[in-house]
């Protein structure tokens, strides 16, 4: 008989997706194996590409606030508030606070929606079914609430450039308080389910391992840079929409590993329950959008139906879109994938020359080539699971 | 350090750095040549260790020079961004350096840069379309590129000669793409679409 090491062996070539459960939408891995050893991966992405950014040069600013619903689509109202932020800081616009603490609210509702489809999705690739029903339940409610919100349960399209679509319907605010005083023990519940479960610590502990120096050099955010132990979060450390006045805790890592990583995205969700709780307690009155952004926002329908200036007001802005200055602004919001980043070039009037998306997913992505090699085949899924990216949003 | 610190910095190292326009964050020009060795300065020396973001911006096939290739450096320390920018040599065969060297997460950016506006990037070490398949003719994010589409072949050979299909351009049908650009006078383009040759009123064009 032979020894094991004088048989012949090749290397074998494996396409994982682009229609693979654990790809979560299309993307595809080539995968180059020495017996289950991956030696090679290379991501092919753009089956998603839509041309986002080719469209929003297509089209006046606040026509394409529902082409963001459509980028991290977990996440949409999350992905709205960045835009309009974006757009806001081109033209110079300060949104009253109540606005703000509205945007705050919705993005971090937003964040516990899309934390709560990650770890749920992320056991089921793991093995663990059950944790999927409980989250998907409380995802449910907030879905509720986003319908009530906005008319719309995925696709909110909420802000608007300089405000919001409309304000917060009457005794939702009651009802937001109310999902997050039942939420935490249910979602403690369904952690137990996870956190010092044998296999699935087996499965993540010690996999997939990325370094503080390449998670900043592969330029990663959001959970998968602070599972590697970099407390870095835009809403800390580049406060916007008020997030300042807030208190709630950066989680980091302190390995880097998969386990890192849905742990840092458990505890978020219990910091966006804490943020909520204090925007609930203490949302300011007053206006909820720019009453003096007479060139950008748009009037209230009453008045556009009544009066003359208003009606023709509202006709400029359909017509010709928000009238932005000339110039150029790059603003990055914490989203729940990571850092969302808009760059607008506008030559001034409603219509940008140039939008360039930053999608987190991109970014996140680009290091699966170097995360897999090493690893084996059944950790490949482990580890596209803890990276938690949308396809959506990185192919725009 | 203060921003306008950093920008006085570069200039002084970097002569032919000029200030760049910016609303938001301190912004410079570089000739294209700099643009390696002045950001490894800028993350070496002022602590901008993150590429967050590497894109470009066609400024019109009639523009000289026509394509700009646009930098966002983040420093995880002080949390202040810097924008790079460096304007493209060559209008015809746009090409600068690449900054995989420094970063690996560069390498996805500038692939997806190439893929859409076809700038090169001398040195990169794995250069080909990222978001459009291989083999795709055009750039679709440069100006002359129209909004739905030109026409391609299947990326298949096979399955084009089997099937005699093709990649159709998008139909416009009097959708919400009724703006462009620059175009002062959007309402002149209301409520029709651009491209009319097929609406539901009118069959495709066989």
């Amino acid at each position: 008989m032979k020894a094991a090491a004088e048989f012949d062996t090749e290397k074998m070539s494996l396409s994982m997706g682009p229609s693979h459960p654990s790809t979560h939408g299309v993307l595809r891995i080539q995968l180059e194996l020495d017996g289950e050893i991956v030696t090679k991966a290379d991501p092919v992405i753009g089956y998603l590409h839509r041309g986002d950014e080719k469209i929003a040069e297509n089209m006046t600013f606040n026509q394409f606030v529902p082409y963001t619903d459509r980028l991290d689509y977990l996440a949409p109202l999350a992905n709205n508030m960045a835009y309009a932020i974006a757009v806001e800081r081109l033209a110079k616009l300060e949104v009253p606070p109540r606005c703000q603490a509205i945007r705050v609210l919705t993005a971090e509702m937003a964040r516990i929606s899309a934390h709560l489809l990650g770890i749920g999705a992320y056991a089921i690739d793991v093995g663990a079914w059950t944790v999927f029903l409980y989250t998907f339940t409380e995802r449910e409610k907030l879905y509720k609430l986003f319908e009530e919100l906005t008319g719309a349960r995925f696709t909110t399209s909420y802000t608007r450039i300089g405000g919001l679509a409309r304000d917060v319907p009457g005794g939702w605010i009651e009802r937001v308080d109310a999902f997050c005083d039942q939420f935490g023990p249910i979602f403690e519940e369904s952690l137990t389910l996870l956190t010092r479960n044998k296999i699935f610590t087996d499965r993540t502990q010690g996999v997939g391992i990325i370094s503080r120096e390449d998670a900043i050099a592969y330029g990663l955010t959001g959970p998968n840079l602070r599972g590697s132990g970099v407390p870095l979060d835009l809403r800390k450390d580049k406060p916007y929409s008020g997030y300042e006045q807030y208190e709630f805790d950066i989680p980091v890592g302190t390995t880097g590993d998969c386990y890192d990583r849905y742990l840092a995205r458990a505890e978020e969700v219990r910091q966006a329950v804490r943020i909520i709780k204090q925007v609930v307690a203490k949302l300011p009155g007053g206006s909820w959008y720019a009453e003096d952004a007479k060139r950008i926002f748009a009037p209230r329908k009453d008045k556009i139906l009544t009066s003359m200036e208003e009606l023709i007001q509202n006709f400029m802005l359909v017509t010709e879109g928000p009238q932005m200055p000339a110039g150029e602004v790059y603003f990055e919001a914490e989203n729940p994938k990571g850092a969302l980043g808009f760059f607008i070039v506008s030559k001034g009037g409603g219509v940008p020359w140039r939008l360039k998306i930053r999608s987190p997913s991109f970014c996140n992505l680009s290091i699966l080539p170097k995360v897999c090699v090493g690893a084996m085949v059944s950790d490949v899924v482990s580890i596209l699971g803890s990276l938690d990216f949308v396809m959506g949003e990185c192919d725009r | 350090m203060p921003e306008p610190e950093v920008t006085a910095a570069v200039k002084a190292k970097f002569p032919q750095a000029t200030d760049r326009a910016s609303l938001d964050h301190p912004a410079v020009n570089l000739p294209a040549a700099d643009v390696p060795a002045a950001l490894a300065c800028l993350r070496d020396e002022f602590a901008f260790d993150m590429l967050t973001d590497l894109t470009a911006v066609d400024w019109s096939s009639a523009a000289s020079p026509r394509f700009t290739v646009v930098y966002h450096l983040f420093s995880t320390a002080r949390h202040d961004y810097i924008r790079v920018a460096a304007d493209c040599p060559n209008d015809a065969e746009p090409a600068v350096p690449s900054v995989c060297a420094l970063w690996p997460g560069a390498n996805w950016h500038e692939r997806e840069v190439y893929d859409m506006f076809g700038i090169g990037f001398t040195g990169h070490p794995d250069l080909r379309r990222i978001l459009m398949w291989d083999g795709y003719p055009h750039f679709p994010l440069r100006k002359e590129f129209p909004l739905a589409g030109i026409e391609t072949p299947l990326p298949d050979a096979e399955v084009a000669a089997e099937t005699h299909a093709s990649v159709k351009p998008a139909p416009l049908m009097g959708g919400p793409f009724v703006a462009s650009s620059g175009q002062v006078n959007l309402g002149a383009a209301e409520p029709g679409g651009k491209d009319e040759s097929w609406t539901e009123r009118h069959e495709k064009p066989e």
